[in-house]
């Protein structure tokens, strides 16, 4: 890692378990394995993608960095300061340079609320004063994300999904943050809609400076909003690298094997396409595989794989990545002596 | 055509003349009155599907095409909706059969396959049991022999050791499993007409991949004819022969994969490719939406549903806003395959996708 400035958030070996109880006392049977032992830096103004299936410990990683959860173990910082196990009075002058997107924006607005108290609450909360009035800079917000500043007294329900979804960008950029948040912010909306979130997302980046870690599932929307992309499985990040090198030559298997999973709209390519077909589903992050974790699912999986866990190591400039017999890898990093088919 | 309001005639309606398709739509409307207005989710729909073929019907939310696929099942019978047109499913018309004729028809003659099998399933019964009371309804068998052949059919769809799975609560599956054992449930009696809505939207890239590529094989398998219903235009490429595009209850155009993917004509369907970010095309800088959004069922546009997001609504000459636009044959259609429902005229239609749509789509 040879960053030349300052990162805005940096995250060393950070861990989240939650606890398994059981029985009267609530004993400590096990623990979730959300996030175990991950490594990354954000820098100003880029668009940081975490891409992963279900249950791999994204959206904890994103609870993790706006401290919406304490970390197990780790080290988070923000600006250079400690906020890892910061209390929540402390966290508060905080909250205004980091913000969150959620996915739904049927449920993460408050149905009782007119847009105005929605998008106005971090102004509240905050104790801000503006200039011209609360009321005004709400609707200059709302103008910024192509809404009507005369809809300051409707309510959520009033509005289609796409529109909430703005509401929702609206109050996260109310006091204009550094960093933002944004778990899934385009997964619940219509095709024609995403698309219209996606470059309002790029445009507000480029006008207020903003950096983003985008969480989502969809490799093709990653792809064409992030810089640099990690790939997260069973609370482990397995490679991270700028988005050209990691869609175009991405170096760890399950990397390959996301990408040709994706369907691809062209009729004419579908029958030629070679395919690597993952076995099974992710294994449960309670009783994760020992070393690589991947390699239950793996076809490359030899016996190192089963009982040495690879590093994430650096194979290429700013291309990390944990495996052992990595694809694409640049001659002599690593040997590949895989001579194993793949599956058809 | 106004719709009346659903006969309870019981006896199938002999066809006419003419030869039916395997399923056969023909001006389908489903609408449904409510304190607000009049819902017309499905307005006006045709299409045919032969045995072994694959459809994919695509739309965004509140376009028609769920809505048109419970239709097809009968599911609306006993509601408030109108319906009106005609359903032939093998010879047998369904709009006008009784709701009771239907129902022996579900399961063996037409299954679905639904988005959410956890909300699809009973949590309180074991998904054997699921599977064995509907092979029991339409098969006269023993309780050994449907529960021997349920385990059959998990093992199909790639459940491992279905012997012991089949005694598990859906709950116990994982996402991926869950919907495999409703496909095994939607196949377990066999039936010639399958429709699946959204079948893969909950899951995950890789089980998705599987579970596509399990639906091929089957439909193979079977030879069954199969509905796709999805907003996702890569599961369409993967599965389908034929596409329909849904916009405000209306087919605005139709044809093959190829048609659809190759040479669009609807400005509706340029949209839809054009918001969309591809992974096997070089990043383009930006997303080109449609404007505004999808309308509502109640007010649905005049002329042209989707006159007010169009942007060549201008080059129409103001017909787009007062007159509906007929369902015709594009240009580039083979014996009347490919339909569009636009009024620009065929040659500006081509004109405008071959130098104004195809290239913004493909270069950086």
């Amino acid at each position: 890692m040879s960053e030349s400035p300052e990162p805005l958030l940096s995250l060393t070996d950070v861990r989240k378990h939650f606890p398994i109880t059981k029985g009267l006392i609530k004993r400590q049977v096990g623990a979730v394995k959300a996030v175990d032992g991950i490594s990354f830096d954000v820098r100003r103004g880029e668009t940081l993608g975490l891409v992963g299936e279900s249950g791999c410990g994204k959206t904890t990683t994103g609870r993790l960095i706006t401290r919406l959860i304490e970390p197990t173990d780790g080290r988070i910082m923000f600006e250079g300061r400690d906020i890892t196990h910061m209390s929540q009075g402390d966290l508060r002058p905080l909250r205004r340079d980091m913000q969150m997107i959620f996915q739904d924006p049927y449920s993460s607005l408050n149905p009782r609320h007119t847009v105005g108290a929605i998008v106005g609450a971090p102004f509240r909360i905050q104790g801000v004063r503006t200039e011209h009035g609360t009321k005004k800079a709400v609707q200059e917000i709302l103008e910024l994300v192509g809404l009507n500043p005369e809809h300051y007294n409707r309510y959520p329900h009033e509005f289609s999904g796409g529109q909430r979804q703005r509401i929702g960008i609206a109050r996260t950029l109310a006091l204009k943050p550094k960093l933002i948040i944004a778990d899934e912010p385009v997964s619940a909306l219509d095709v024609s809609i995403q698309a219209q979130v996606v470059n309002l997302l790029e445009d507000l980046q480029n006008e207020l400076d903003l950096t983003y870690v985008v969480i989502a599932h969809d490799l093709s929307v990653v792809r064409h909003i992030s810089d640099r992309v990690a790939v997260m499985y069973l609370g482990k990040i397995v490679e991270i690298a700028d988005r050209k090198d990691l869609y175009e030559s991405p170096m760890h298997p399950y990397t390959t094997a996301l990408l040709s999973a994706v369907p691809i709209p062209d009729v004419r390519r579908r029958a030629g396409r070679e395919r690597i077909r993952l076995l099974g589903d992710v294994p449960s992050p309670i009783n994760p595989p020992p070393a690589c974790r991947f390699h239950t699912r793996c076809w490359k999986a030899q016996e190192v794989c089963r009982t040495v866990e690879p590093p994430l190591a650096e194979l290429a400039t700013g291309h990390r990545v944990a495996c052992h017999f990595p694809e694409n890898a640049p001659a002599g990093a690593v040997q590949d002596t895989s001579g194993t088919e793949v599956p058809a | 055509m106004t719709g009346s309001a659903r006969p309870a005639g019981g006896a199938p309606v002999p066809s006419d003349e003419r030869r039916h398709g395997f399923l056969e739509l023909r001006d389908l409307r489903i609408h449904f009155p409510t304190d607000d207005g009049l819902v017309r989710s499905v307005d006006g729909l045709s299409f045919t599907l032969e045995r072994g073929r694959t459809l994919g019907i695509v739309g965004e939310s509140g376009s028609g095409k769920s809505v048109t696929s419970l239709g097809i099942l009968g599911l609306h019978k006993d509601g408030r909706a109108r319906i009106s047109g005609e359903i032939w499913l093998d010879g047998e018309e369904l709009v006008s059969a009784s709701a009771e004729h239907v129902r022996t028809l579900r399961g063996k003659k037409m299954a679905m396959i639904f988005q959410d099998p956890l909300s699809a399933m009973h949590p309180y019964y074991t998904v054997g049991a699921q599977i064995i009371e509907a092979y029991r309804i339409h098969h006269q068998v023993s309780k050994a022999v449907a529960r021997k052949h349920a385990v059959d059919l998990l093992g199909r769809v790639g459940i491992p050791q279905p012997d012991r799975r089949v005694d598990s609560y859906p709950h116990e599956f994982s996402g991926g499993m869950r919907q495999r054992a409703m496909i095994a449930m939607a196949l377990s009696c066999d039936p010639e007409l399958l429709i699946a809505d959204e079948p893969t939207t909950a899951l995950d890239v890789t089980v998705q991949a599987q579970i596509l590529d399990l639906m091929r094989d089957l439909q193979q398998e079977f030879d069954s004819a199969l509905i796709v219903i999805t907003h996702d235009l890569g599961v369409v490429a993967e599965l389908s022969d034929d596409i329909l595009v849904m916009y405000g209850g209306k087919c605005v155009e139709y044809g093959t994969a190829e048609d659809i993917f190759d040479r669009p004509e609807h400005p509706y369907t340029w949209g839809l490719l054009g918001s969309m970010p591809r992974l096997d095309r070089e990043r383009t800088e930006r997303l080109l939406p449609i404007k505004g959004s999808p309308p509502s069922l109640i007010n649905v546009p005049s002329g042209c549903a989707f006159h007010p997001r169009c942007g060549y609504e201008p080059r129409t000459g103001g017909l787009g806003s007062t007159e509906v636009p007929e369902l015709a044959a594009a240009d580039g259609g083979h014996d009347g395959g490919h339909l569009v429902r636009c009024h620009l005229p065929r040659e500006e239609r081509r004109a405008i996708w071959e130098n104004e749509i195809k290239p913004t789509l493909e270069s950086a």
